[in-house]
């Protein structure tokens, strides 16, 4: 398959068991790659959000789409505008930080990037940042210098600028 | 009322006649409750992937829904080659499974701790099914199975499968058996856009070399009379794919047969030479189109089809059309018949007379031996025409597809998306159970026979009197023509030997068997097996080394098709 753009898919699905199994089983059958998938819960109890980031062409993207819509489960699918589009994602970052002088210019580092120092060690920060996955990516390149001792990252959600709920449920 | 009465007056009020399964521990609730039910059959099938198969020939030949049962575990999974068949060929499938308890008194004999005979058949079967469901509470199993048969049958058919844990079956719950349907994700589309209608009229109106290929969705949507108006109209000339063979009768002055890589020569050309294909209810599937660079070269490509993911998916179209086939070739005939008048004698159709005298196989002169050919022809003589013919996978499938012409839709039953050797034989049995008083002949290989020939004991017992006719070359011959062609004869693990006796091995189950070894004795065979009251099983002893021809080799395009027939 054919490398494109990342594009972002949002689903809004049944809120039961095995939903999401059918949801990444039809990624890995259909040979469509997933850079993330995050699930979390909407506004309706019985309903659930599915923010899928995807790497594919114009042709391939047409096929997740399609392919995701007709699941049973899936109540409604559609790629969100990258034009009009707000994605954010959060990550935990345990940093080195053994001496006062590391300390202070992770910390100062974590102000610039609107991060929060969230657990202090004699040895260690750690550190909660949001934001979207380039700032993270940004912020976790300078952490380096210091040592990352452990990283988890949520993968991204989105949602559609404007008063309007997104096409999704269309 | 408990679970186990609860689903079958559940599917009572589907309208389901018959269930093929074998039981088990696991669903002997609901066993208890057939016991002595009058308003459905129950069929003992051998092996639960007959059942599922012989559900899915009932399907095919009715066009109503085919159901199957089988127990948890080894039962569940034996079921997964029918399911995965019926999913590539959009057969409306109900599977019923028997699951170890979801709760009980006795803990470690329950869902997620491997119990006796649990099998993860949701997971396993989540993508060979249109959908699945795991009974949760016995007061939803109504409306789960009135949601299971709507959605198996309605859109593009597919299989969906029940998972019933035992203790669902025998809970006692107030029941609901007002037709309630919970599917608000599933969106069916079936009415045509008719902006996408006038783009298609237009193209058809402005086309000199015109040709319809016809899909498996065309015999689904049963909308045979409507692809024929329009074929009449535009004097179109109309191929199928393996899957549509029967949607128009082959017959016909402008069929020219199946495309594909073992397709009919006239149908490969032909459909290489168009200006503007319309295409319908038709996956575009690779067996059929070969390579996609030299598919419909120089054509305008029209494509209609209800599943909306299929448009786009393997070949771009100019027109893309999502629909019910028989609604929108109805629309698409209207409208057309408004903008163009009936067309007379063209050159095109001229051409199409021209190729077919010139390519098409059945035209040419037929050796007087027993060779596949000629004997799938005589057949065609022999059968009245709404006989329903199943096949094996093989050589015996392809030279099926050459040389027997299919009349009428769903009359002609083969594992075209799967692929399933053993298919055949109980496809046609359940196809008999569907049509007791039609003739029902498989078509075999004595490889693919041998897959499936324990149901003999279940035609017999269960009164199912069906032809198997064994095109018998004692290798597994579509694997062995590719070794030989394309390995250069290095024959590995194809050879079936004169084993067993197919005579025999009819008479041992109590059903009648004959070898022939001449086209007059294949005659005399026929007609004793038409008559008969049991199963007849023909053995022909054919050349081990016999070809499919003319064949288009992988990696090449439709008009690049080799081989002397
Ligand atoms: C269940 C299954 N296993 C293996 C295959 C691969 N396969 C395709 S055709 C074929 C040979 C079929 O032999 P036979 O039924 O004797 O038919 P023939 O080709 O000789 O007519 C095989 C093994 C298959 N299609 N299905």
């Amino acid at each position: 398959m054919e490398s494109g753009k990342t594009r972002v898919v949002s689903a809004i699905v049944e809120n039961k068991p095995g939903v999401l199994h059918s949801v990444s089983n039809l990624f890995r059958r259909r040979n469509f790659n997933i850079e993330s998938i995050t699930v979390g819960p909407t506004e309706e109890r019985d309903l659930a959000r599915i923010t899928i980031t995807v790497s594919a062409d114009e042709k391939t993207l047409d096929q997740v789409v399609k392919q995701l819509d007709k699941l049973v489960d899936v109540v409604g699918v559609a790629e969100l505008d990258p034009d009009s589009i707000v994605t954010r994602e959060l990550a935990l970052v345990k940093i080195n930080a053994p001496t006062a002088k590391e300390r202070s210019d992770i910390i100062s580092c974590v102000h610039v990037f609107r991060g929060r120092v969230v657990d202090v060690s004699p040895v260690s920060l750690m550190v909660e940042i949001t934001g979207t996955s380039d700032k993270i990516d940004a912020f976790l390149n300078l952490m380096k210098t210091f040592g990352i001792i452990e990283l988890a990252r949520t993968g991204i959600t989105a949602l559609s600028r404007g008063g309007q709920a997104g096409n999704v449920d269309e | 009322m408990n679970g186990a009465n609860a689903l079958i007056k559940s599917l009572e009020n589907q309208k389901v006649e018959v269930i093929f399964g074998i039981l088990g521990g696991a669903v002997l609730p609901i066993y208890d409750v057939l016991c002595g039910n009058k308003n459905i059959r129950h069929i003992l099938s051998r092996h639960e992937q007959c059942a599922a198969h012989a559900a899915e020939g009932y399907a095919r030949a009715s066009g109503r829904p085919g159901v199957c049962m089988a127990t948890s575990g080894p039962g569940a999974t034996n079921l997964v080659t029918g399911i995965a068949n019926a999913y590539m060929d959009s057969s409306p499938l109900i599977a019923l499974t028997g699951q170890v308890p979801s709760k009980g008194v006795n803990t470690s004999y329950m869902i997620g701790r491997d119990a006796f005979q649990e099998a993860d058949i949701i997971g396993i079967t989540t993508p060979i099914t249109k959908q699945n469901y795991q009974v949760r509470n016995a007061a939803d199993i109504p409306k789960i199975v009135n949601t299971a048969f709507y959605i198996a049958t309605t859109g593009r058919p597919g299989p969906v499968l029940i998972d019933l844990p035992k203790n669902v079956q025998t809970e006692n719950a107030e029941m609901d058996f007002t037709n309630r349907i919970d599917a608000r994700g599933y969106n069916l589309v079936t009415d045509p856009d008719l902006a996408q209608i006038s783009r298609a009229v237009e193209l058809l109106t402005k086309a000199e070399q015109p040709i319809i290929l016809a899909g498996g969705g065309v015999i689904t949507a049963n909308a045979s009379d409507e692809l024929m108006q329009i074929s009449d109209l535009l004097m179109a000339p109309v191929a199928t794919t393996f899957m549509g063979k029967g949607a128009f009768p082959e017959g016909h002055p402008l069929s020219v047969g199946s495309i594909g890589m073992h397709g009919n020569p006239a149908a490969n050309r032909l459909i290489s030479e168009t200006d503007v294909l319309l295409a319908v209810g038709t996956r575009f599937s690779d067996r059929a189109t070969a390579n996609l660079d030299t598919f419909c070269p120089n054509a305008k490509k029209i494509h209609i089809d209800i599943d909306a993911a299929e448009i786009g998916k393997n070949v771009d179209v100019d027109v893309p059309i999502v629909g019910d086939a028989k609604k929108s070739l109805r629309i698409l005939y209207e409208t057309l018949s408004r903008a163009l008048p009936k067309r007379k004698e063209t050159a095109w159709v001229k051409r199409v007379k021209e190729v077919k005298e010139k390519l098409s196989p059945l035209i040419k002169d037929l050796p007087k031996d027993l060779v596949p050919k000629t004997l799938l022809f005589e057949l065609r003589k022999l059968l009245p025409q709404d006989a329903i013919v199943t096949t094996e996978v093989g050589q015996n499938q392809m030279w099926s597809a050459l040389y027997f012409q299919a009349l009428k839709p769903r009359t002609f039953i083969s594992s075209g998306g799967l692929g399933t050797m053993g298919f055949g034989f109980p496809a046609a049995l359940g196809a008999k159970v569907a049509f007791p008083s039609r003739t029902v002949v498989d078509i075999a290989g004595d490889g693919s026979f041998i897959m499936t020939e324990q149901e003999l004991a279940c035609s017999v017992m269960e009164n199912i009197p069906v032809t198997v006719i064994v095109l018998n070359n004692s290798v597994l011959g579509m694997v062995a023509q590719w070794q030989r062609t394309l390995y250069n004869k290095r024959y590995m693990a194809v050879h079936l030997g004169k084993t067993p006796d197919f005579v025999k091995l009819a008479e041992a189950y109590g059903a009648q068997g004959f070898r022939v070894g001449s086209i007059s004795e294949f005659q005399k065979a026929i007609k004793e097996a038409l008559k008969s009251k049991v199963t007849t099983v023909i053995d022909v002893p054919i050349g081990s080394e016999e070809d499919v021809v003319p064949f288009v080799p992988p990696g090449c395009g439709l008009p690049q098709q080799r081989g002397d027939y």
